[in-house]
């Protein structure tokens, strides 16, 4: 089974499944967290979805009302002011600066607009007439922007959050459907080779103890004949001293008649 | 993804549309005009621009300026080059559709919104 199946390449030993599991158990950590991550991030996008769906709608009514401005502008100032407008813009007053906000360890950054001060490109536009409609159509204008800036802050988010999500996402199932699979097979391998091995030094023990128990009992068996032939012997031997005793006396004796040692 | 660079200098607004959103838009006082060689940040579109100006405007103010943070464009505007628009998926700069005054705003064809529904299967 785990050999057709997807595994690591190791040596099946202690070390490497003790590696494994340790692995694993880190594979398991970072589902669980990553998991979470993704919630929270999912969790956030929906809420964010939900503020452009509302900005979106508020963003037609402030255009709508943007433009109705200008069309009072138009009919103030009796003509198109168009291309003054176009030709006397120079620098811009309205900006946007761009700021993070951390949200579950993704950086999302937020537009904040701001107006700088001092510079007015558009003095002399309703010089002559309509004056306060033209006043009155900037600042509706400015709103205006101000709440497609919010929109754009909140588009980005969503387009980032989106990406991280899938990114996220694919970590997790990949985490889920491969590592930790591969990891588990790994482990079944090493433990199948290892059970393996131990069955086969089982094996190799029993060999050896038969084979020694058969060595001792022939050992014993030998030594149980050479101890009877022994015995056997002994008892040949206790009856033949009887009849040499009577020598060896005499010998004792005969030894006095040594040749005298000269030193 | 955004590198953290990528949007510490972006501080303008660039709009492509017709007369009178441009027209209000600068009133509000997004209009920045660079001198040598004058570049405006925003597009006066009619009937008769060319396609592939507006869509040259736009490859310019989302990919070789990199001082614009939002790029507004007025979504009948945005119905022409909708191909750049719908494979547009940089976070930076935004592209935010816009209604104008003779076109009513409509949700469905906004890129973002329509990325909205598909994640949530509606």
């Amino acid at each position: 089974m785990s050999g057709a199946a997807d595994r690591e390449a190791v040596f099946p030993t202690r070390q490497s499944l003790g590696i494994m599991k340790a692995k694993l158990k880190g594979a398991e950590t970072g589902h669980s967290l990553l998991k979470r991550k993704s919630e929270a991030l999912t969790k956030t996008l929906r809420e964010i979805t939900r503020r452009i769906d509302e900005a979106k709608r508020k963003m037609g009514r402030v255009m709508q009302i943007a433009s109705l401005s200008l069309a009072e502008v138009t009919y103030a100032v009796g003509g198109n002011i168009g291309y003054q407008i176009q030709e006397s813009a120079k620098s811009a007053r309205f900006r946007i600066r761009a700021k993070q906000e951390n949200v579950s360890g993704v950086l999302l950054p937020a537009f904040e607009s701001y107006q700088t001060e001092g510079n007015n490109d558009f003095a002399m536009t309703g010089l002559g007439k309509g004056g306060q409609q033209v006043q009155r159509c900037r600042e509706t204008y400015a709103r205006a922007v101000e709440a497609l800036v919010e929109l754009a802050s909140l588009q980005t988010a969503f387009v980032i959050l989106d990406e991280v999500i899938k990114v996220v996402n694919r970590r997790v199932n990949a985490i889920e459907h491969v590592i930790i699979p591969r990891t588990e097979n790994t482990i079944k391998y090493i433990n199948s080779e290892l059970d393996e091995l131990d069955r086969e030094e089982f094996y190799r023990l029993k060999k050896v103890a038969g084979k020694k128990q058969r060595d001792t009992a022939e050992q014993d068996a030998e030594m149980k004949a050479r101890k009877e032939a022994q015995a056997a012997a002994a008892d040949e031997q206790n009856q033949a001293p009887n009849a040499a005793a009577d020598d060896a006396p005499a010998d004792l004796l005969a030894a006095e008649e040594d040749e005298d040692v000269i030193f | 993804m955004a590198s953290q660079a990528d949007y510490k200098d972006r501080q303008f607004l660039a709009v492509i549309g017709d007369e009178d959103s441009v027209t209000g838009l600068l009133l509000a006082g997004i209009g920045h005009v660079t001198s040598p060689p004058t570049t405006k940040n925003f597009l006066v579109v009619d009937a008769k621009t060319e396609t592939s100006a507006i869509e040259s405007a736009f490859e310019k103010f989302t990919t070789e300026r990199k001082d614009i943070g939002i790029v507004l464009i007025n979504q009948h505007i945005a119905d022409r080059i909708r191909y750049r628009i719908d494979t547009y998926t940089q976070a930076f700069p935004t592209v935010l559709e816009i209604p104008s005054k003779d076109h009513p705003y409509d949700p469905e064809k906004d890129s973002v919104l329509r990325r909205v529904r598909r994640l949530f299967g509606e």
